[in-house]
């Protein structure tokens, strides 16, 4: 190791575990960044949520989470495991953004209601409610740089589909209707893979902002389901299920894989791959895209026209 | 004069929680819980092909979706005419099973024990454990960035009330800090469980009206077999005993945080394909008498929510919407009330209600407990009780779902084929981790024309109702101790006994059309 720099390390660490086809070097990564100066200070916001982005944090295998609040960055606040209350948690936020201007990365979980900011209040701030709205913006105002953590937060989600009454908007149309501007990168899923927000993290605080595709998210995550289904050469031999339990091509029980973007049937699984989505017999429901969970009227279990652009920019 | 305070946010709960205490004589005299989080999930779901209806119902909540997933698709199952077959049955109840698991160790370890353990204890560690000893080292180096000016050093753990509330026993506090890690791996071994039968979790796939869509295999009903078997030496060997150590260490915790006495239970995991018998039974307990569940007795209050609409009506018979500025509301979550009177759901209430059911597994299991710490069924009714019936429950539980794994026959359908109807109408009532869990459809035209839930924190984290009855976290925080209004510990330890989860509790709207109910669980 003496003739290696330790960012060198890190770097081939990284690389061997992203093209063994998973994050698996990130564990030795996170044994290597063991600190001996602050980590880079993250802090989570949770908007228009039903916690799911956080649980599936939890739930990262290699670095597990133990590993990457100890080891990999610092997590200043997140709700649902910090160790403050009232007062005390909303000090700790008010701290960090004065004291960590320019340096924060935020992570922002949920869509932003604009209709009227009491839709999400996170808290209190000198006696009166403390929207999820204005916590955006304040963190974003001394942030590096923000992920947008979910389809909810990266493009509306359930929040926002037909019948929302909350004006429910993205971290980034937030931000730029209010002239707040710094890197920003989607990581939708509902829930995204732990592998994919980590994976994301460490990619920026280590090689920059990753190449993203037109709607945002990291191209490395995302590639087409389609054709990296299992199910593709039923596809191509047309040969269809017509019920649940049929081992043939989903498409026509409304499989939205057609599209669709991510890497969870090609490489990745779920929950340390003893499973995934469409391995389990269930259509792709298409929860990585901006068109999730409408499908411009198809919803989850109608099916998609085969002739669309597979990505559509909102 | 009673001195006010807000404790805003409550954390280590799911979601937006906002609780504002008067305090005399260093008590608590009054308490209002608010819900701060608003989605408007049940007109979303409005106008939707019934199918996609589980999964986006599940959404409410991403920590306890299964549970959302199931109770829809029981009554998506009703609507349609149909009943799973036996696989289909089996494997859904290891789908809440594994989640069960999951959200219970999650809730004691991550959520709540905070609130006793001393993390900053592990600077004393002198073993060679190498995880606790990197754990120590982080914090220790933590720490001197914090004397050097880093803000939130030893994030996410503090800064946090300070004060004489934690553990003082150096060895116990490095044990459950050692727990906390290792029910990190354990937690995630559930969710892993959930995955192998459901897809993916959070928000798994392969549940579906008439079943499931994941055939059980031999090499997944091995894979789920074996997890769940070091979960069993987990919640046998580590969880049970840490939460009677809790008791041990807090036994004050047994006289604060008592509700009503009124417990609500839909009961908990089928053992027949209709539904008619559940291994954890259905049942009211009013003021400690037992009755018969009826649910044409409950009702929705909304004086004080955030809501425009009619008052007091069966979940669905009002129009229910939005009103932000409404003078006098304190809360986006409304009121359910059972012949008129607060509910508490939970692992408390469903081991109440067996016990006085004389259920053959919970009561010699409670009374083993109660009997070890000198404590009786009504201490139940309390801030510990509530973590003791949780973890009684759990031991119970992760014994029933081998029974359930074991059962699984590879070969056979897992799936009833099943068309959806022009009109139909289901209800689907069944307990979760977090308690009763009621959601309901009405199909026109063959899509979604009425969809509501009734969720167990709405229960709980009621507001006051019309008749200014507070709600039972509310009732429970009276009488809770506040030594220090600057470092407000207790009312948040009562909080988080009842394993809050807010976006499930807020998620209201829609109503205006009837749905008309058949089927009594």
């Amino acid at each position: 190791m003496s003739k290696i720099s330790r960012r060198e390390f890190l770097r081939l660490a990284l690389v061997a575990g992203v093209s063994a086809g998973g994050m698996s070097g990130m564990g030795r990564i996170a044994e290597a960044l063991a600190a001996t100066k602050a980590l880079p200070p993250v802090v989570w916001l949770q908007g228009q949520t039903c916690t799911g982005c956080s649980v599936s944090f939890l739930n990262a295998t290699y670095p597990d989470i133990a590993k990457i609040i100890t080891q990999v960055v610092s997590l200043k606040y997140h709700m649902t495991v910090m160790g403050g209350t009232g007062e005390v948690a909303m000090q700790a936020l008010a701290d960090v953004i004065a004291k960590k201007k320019g340096q924060i990365i935020l992570l922002a979980e949920g869509s932003v209601p604009i209709a009227n900011p009491d839709y999400c209040n996170i808290g209190a701030k000198g006696g009166k409610s403390y929207s999820f709205a204005q916590a955006v913006l304040d963190v974003a105002k001394a942030s590096q740089a923000a992920l947008a953590v979910g389809t909810c937060a990266s493009y509306g989600g359930i929040p926002a589909a037909h019948g929302s009454q909350t004006k429910a908007i993205t971290l980034n149309a937030w931000l730029k209707q209010n002239g707040v501007s710094l890197p920003t990168i989607n990581v939708p899923g509902c829930p995204p893979h732990p592998d994919w927000m980590v994976g994301t993290i460490a990619h920026y605080l280590w090689y920059g902002v990753p190449a993203l595709d037109g709607v945002g998210r990291p191209k490395l995550f995302y590639p087409d389901v389609h054709e990296n289904c299992e199910r593709y050469s039923y596809f191509q031999a047309q040969k269809f299920a017509k019920d649940y339990g049929e081992p043939f091509c989903l498409y026509e029980l409304g499989c939205k894989g057609p599209i669709s973007q991510c890497d969870v049937p090609s490489v990745r699984g779920w929950n340390g791959n003893v499973n995934a989505c469409i391995r389990c017999g269930s259509p792709c429901i298409g929860c990585t895209g901006p068109t999730f969970p409408d499908h411009d009227g198809a919803g989850l279990r109608g099916a998609v026209a085969l002739n669309q652009p597979t990505v559509k920019v909102v | 004069m009673a001195k006010k305070i807000t404790i805003d946010p409550i954390t280590r709960i799911e979601g937006h929680l906002k609780l504002e205490v008067e305090i005399e004589g260093g008590k608590v005299v009054k308490a209002y819980s608010a819900g701060e989080m608003f989605r408007g999930w049940e007109k979303i779901l409005v106008g939707r092909n019934p199918v996609d209806a589980q999964h986006i119902a599940m959404r409410i909540c991403g920590v306890c979706p299964a549970i959302h997933a199931h109770a829809s698709t029981l009554c998506l199952d009703m609507a349609f005419g149909i009943h799973p077959p036996k696989n289909g049955r089996l494997i859904r109840n290891l789908l809440l099973g594994a989640n069960t698991i999951q959200s219970h160790i999650l809730h004691f370890y991550h959520l709540a024990a905070l609130d006793y353990v001393d993390i900053t204890a592990i600077a004393k560690y002198a073993g060679n454990d190498v995880e606790l000893n990197k754990i120590k080292a982080w914090v220790l180096n933590a720490l001197d960035q914090q004397n050097a000016g880093e803000p939130v050093a030893v994030g996410p753990f503090l800064p946090r009330y300070e004060g004489d509330f934690y553990i003082k026993d150096t060895n116990t506090n490095i044990a459950l800090i050692a727990h906390y890690i290792q029910a990190l791996t354990m937690r995630r071994k559930a969710q892993e469980m959930l995955t192998i039968f459901g897809g993916r979790m959070p928000h798994e796939l392969a549940i579906a009206p008439g079943g499931a869509t994941q055939d059980p295999t031999v090499d997944r009903i091995i894979s789920y077999k074996l997890r769940l078997a070091e979960l069993i030496d987990f919640i046998d060997n580590v969880y049970v005993p840490d939460v009677m150590a809790l008791a041990g260490a807090y036994p004050g915790e047994a006289k604060v945080g008592a509700s009503y006495g009124n417990y609500l239970v839909y009961g908990m995991f089928d053992e027949n394909e209709d539904s008619s018998v559940r291994y954890l039974p259905a049942g009211v307990v009013k003021n400690w008498k037992l009755e018969t569940f009826d649910h044409k007795k409950i009702a929705e209050y909304v004086k004080f929510s955030r809501y425009s609409s009619g008052s007091g009506l069966y979940p669905y018979d009002g129009q229910t919407e939005p009103e932000p500025e409404k003078h006098g509301a304190y809360s986006w979550v409304k009121a359910p009330r059972y012949d008129g009177l607060p509910m508490e759901v939970g692992p408390a209430a469903r081991m109440i209600v067996a016990y006085l059911s004389n259920h053959p597994d919970v009561k010699p299991a409670l009374d083993g407990a109660f009997s070890a710490l000198g404590v009786g069924l009504k201490d139940l009714n309390s801030t510990l009780g509530r973590h003791l019936a949780r973890a009684v429950e759990l031991k119970l539980l992760a014994k029933k779902f081998l029974t359930y794994v074991e059962a699984l026959e590879p070969g056979k359908p897992f799936h009833t084929p099943f068309q959806v109807p022009k009109e139909g109408r289901g209800m689907g009532l069944h307990d979760g981790a977090r308690g009763a869990l009621g959601h309901w459809i009405v199909i026109k035209d063959s899509k979604i024309a009425n969809y509501q839930a009734v969720v167990p924190t709405t229960w709980n984290a009621s507001p006051r109702d019309d008749k200014n009855v507070a709600g039972p976290i509310e009732k429970a925080l009276e009488g809770a101790p506040v030594a220090d209004p600057n470092n407000p510990m207790e009312p948040g330890r009562v909080v988080r006994s009842y394993d809050p989860c807010l976006a499930c509790a807020i998620h209201v709207v829609e109503g205006g059309k009837e749905i008309a109910v058949r089927r009594v669980i």
